[in-house]
């Protein structure tokens, strides 16, 4: 330890605001985006939360209807596209990614921190848009024709996710390079960690898919401001072609938000059971499958858009084809348990949580993907609960999970374990008391995007509302502890949890160029073999 | 198999099923895990078993959930073919949205406004349409919803089964009133029907609400 310690971490390497803003360092970039997009994060969650109050009781409590709808597309937009898209793949697959293959950057380090540049323009621009015209109130799907005729400042919001997107694309293209150009000689396709396969997979999907999106986002721009008719259908255009080139990009979209966490999740469980991963090859394989499947099944948003049956037909039967790989997925983290020699830690127990509630996730979409059953929920509450259980309960549970599990390498500091289990097991159950209720209330018919209810959907609104609650007191002791950790946390030991994969071979906080000497890798990425002793 | 059930059965059958099986995979999944954990604690096992995967086991966890998951596939198209196969005599109404309310348009040259009103023991063909941006006609009784579209007509039907009162929601966001675009259906006898169509007001007896 002491003799590593001789090489300069990448934090101390320099110091002032510009040695930030300036950097080259795939590591300092990293912690760029950690700030910002922790940031964007509590913000939305806040926005989110005050939906949740105006919920709990029937009529009208905080805010009025146009407040609302305003408050809902932005809590929307900022986590998509500011966080959930961005989080793990620009933080983790930026920090980790290049630690793992045992390379000192990312290919284009340039373009690299051109990219957070273009992720705070975008951000920029969201913040304009609430001060000019007043909030867009479109939702973060943009359909049209309303967007096109609301009064609200649509096209500041448009540009926004825009902007976003150009930067998206070019952390993907960084990071194919990179894992392609950048490995260390010696390691070879499949001795590549499932955390940077998953960014791989990942990154794939954001050059190929977003594209879509910017082109979408331009036309609806153009259609506002010079009306030349291609989605209005007054002026012989068709909102249902909108529907489908939204689609095309967010339903991937959906995927580049899950499969690295899937990543984050396939490295805490073997460290945690100190056994190698059940089914190496075939979780590369789902990542490669779901990556691949999930760009041919996006208009299983759009079953009661007016499009014809065939194309229900097709949807639906695609839509159940990618659920198999995720379940491949799960059982191979719970069989990884088995035999296993595990040692609990906050990182692992995020992981369970995750594995139940992407489980539920991915069971209530099943319903979702079935034609029949889609007809009644969609639209709904319950698709809320879902998309929720997938995008909070697994991206966001497996982002705290990559926190709690890379903090003492990223900082060389350690956090408090007792307030982490806390903070995750309020926020596990205020979760569950919070989307629950919204699978109920959807059954029963509540749909989505609503103001204000009838009667019988009060009491599932209300223990929501309590649910809400519960998290937000979770939420806020585990960013008091990570910040206290920050602060005050005892220094963190090079592998604390007894990770195999090369990120644990370095000095935590690491040195800037990373490794000295070309490491040594393992013939098989999780052989705890020699870590038997303990 | 599903011939003798109405489509609202049958809808709800795949629901049954779906969750059903969902349930009980999630607590497998659940249980095994738990057990694993507190099975294989170090404490317990001190060293663990290298074990890298199961090629039996990953074929028979990757084939058994996709037959089930055709299953699902199945069930669910069979039951929404009945959603979409409107019967000859049905009797069709127009139905068309415009922020924020619900106008509905009778074969006999009535109109009425958030309130759909048909005859009992009749299969209704709802022909919907907006006038404005896009709207979703949403009867959750009857499990139909359908996207109104302007300059475009889209159907849905159901099997007026039971005189009574249901909701009529709009589930495709259209602005301010989104949540207030509210309209009941009201299921009458056919006499009450006739006379309804008329002109005459609807007596206040039956409200059995759903």
């Amino acid at each position: 330890m002491n003799e590593q310690k001789r090489a300069v971490s990448y934090l101390e390497s320099a110091s002032g605001i510009l040695s930030w803003l300036g950097t080259s360092d795939h590591k300092r970039v990293a912690l760029l985006y950690l700030f910002a997009a922790s940031l964007w994060f509590l913000i939305a969650t806040l926005l989110g939360f005050s939906l949740r109050l105006e919920l709990m009781f029937p009529g009208k409590q905080l805010m009025t209807a146009q407040t609302y709808n305003a408050v809902f597309t932005l809590h929307g937009v900022i986590m998509i596209f500011l966080f959930l898209i961005p989080a793990i793949p620009a933080i983790f697959g930026n920090f980790i990614m290049p630690l793992q293959i045992g390379a000192k950057d990312v290919f284009f380090p340039r373009l690299n921190l051109f990219a957070w540049y273009l992720y705070m323009a975008g951000g920029l621009f969201a913040l304009l848009s609430l001060f000019f015209d007043g909030p867009p109130d479109t939702g973060w799907t943009f359909y049209v024709p309303f967007s096109i005729m609301t009064q609200t400042n649509v096209v500041l919001t448009t540009t926004a996710a825009f902007i976003l997107g150009f930067s998206s694309i070019l952390t993907g293209l960084n990071f194919i390079t990179t894992i392609h150009r950048l490995r260390t000689e010696k390691m070879g396709w499949l001795q590549i960690p499932l955390f940077t396969w998953s960014i791989y997979a990942t990154s794939w999907v954001q050059v190929l898919a977003t594209p879509i999106i910017g082109i979408t986002l331009l036309l609806v721009i153009l259609e506002r401001v010079f009306g030349i008719g291609l989605f209005d259908p007054s002026k012989g255009g068709d909102p249902i072609l909108y529907q489908h080139l939204f689609w095309m990009y967010s339903h991937p979209a959906v995927y580049i938000i899950i499969l690295p966490a899937m990543g984050v999740i396939s490295e805490i469980i073997p460290v945690a059971a100190r056994k190698s991963i059940f089914g190496y090859k075939a979780i590369v394989g789902s990542s490669l499958g779901i990556a691949f499947a999930g760009s041919l099944v996006w208009a299983h948003h759009m079953y009661t858009s007016g499009m014809s049956d065939m194309a229900v037909l097709v949807f639906s039967f695609l839509t159940f084809i990618v659920a198999v790989p995720s379940a491949i997925k799960v059982f191979n983290w719970v069989a990884t348990l088995y035999k296993g020699s595990i040692v609990m830690g906050p990182p692992f127990l995020l992981s369970l949580y995750f594995i139940f509630l992407f489980s539920i996730g991915g069971l209530t979409g099943l319903v979702l993907g079935a034609a029949s059953t889609n007809i009644h929920v969609h639209d709904t509450q319950f698709v809320v609960a879902h998309f929720h259980f997938v995008m909070f309960g697994g991206t966001a549970f497996a982002f705290i999970a990559a926190v709690y599990f890379w903090f003492p390498k990223m900082f060389g500091r350690l956090y408090d374990f007792k307030n982490a289990y806390r903070g995750s097991t309020l926020l596990f159950i205020g979760f569950c008391i919070h989307y629950f209720p919204m699978f109920i209330l959807g059954l029963q018919g509540m749909p989505r995007r609503y103001f204000d209810y009838v009667p019988r959907f009060a009491t599932g609104n209300f223990i929501a509302g309590i649910g809400g609650m519960t998290m937000m007191i979770g939420i806020f002791l585990i960013v008091y502890n990570l910040w206290r950790g920050l602060r005050h946390g005892e220094r963190a030991p090079q592998n604390p949890w007894g990770g195999v994969t090369l990120e644990w071979m370095l000095p935590s906080p690491p040195p800037t160029e990373n490794f000295e000497s070309a490491p040594e890798v393992k013939a098989y990425p999780y052989d705890f073999e020699e870590g038997k002793k303990l | 198999m599903y011939k003798h059930y109405t489509p609202v059965e049958q809808v709800d059958m795949t629901f049954y099923y779906i969750l059903g099986i969902s349930i009980v995979v999630l607590i497998g999944i659940t249980i095994a895990m738990i057990y694993f954990v507190i099975r294989y604690h170090y404490k317990r096992n001190p060293v663990a078993t290298q074990i890298r995967g199961h090629v039996g086991l990953e074929i028979l966890w990757t084939v058994i959930p996709s037959l089930i998951a055709l299953s699902m596939f199945y069930f669910g198209w069979i039951s929404y073919l009945d959603l979409r196969k409107i019967p000859k005599d049905a009797l069709e109404i127009q139905v068309s949205a415009e922020m924020f309310n619900w106008f509905f348009g009778y074969q006999e040259g009535k109109e009425s406004q958030n309130e759909l009103v048909v005859p009992v023991g009749r299969a209704i063909k709802l022909n919907i349409t907006s006038e404005d941006v896009l709207h979703g006609f949403f009867l959750p009784a009857y499990r139909i919803k359908m996207d109104a579209v302007p300059k475009m007509t889209t159907n849905a039907w159901f099997y007026a089964d039971k005189e009574g009162e249901y909701d009529i929601f709009c589930t495709v966001y259209c602005g301010v009133g989104h949540s207030g675009m509210h309209a009941k259906l009201k299921i009458v006898s056919k006499e009450d029907y006739e006379r309804w169509l008329k002109g005459e007001s609807l007596g206040e007896k039956s409200s059995n609400n759903h």
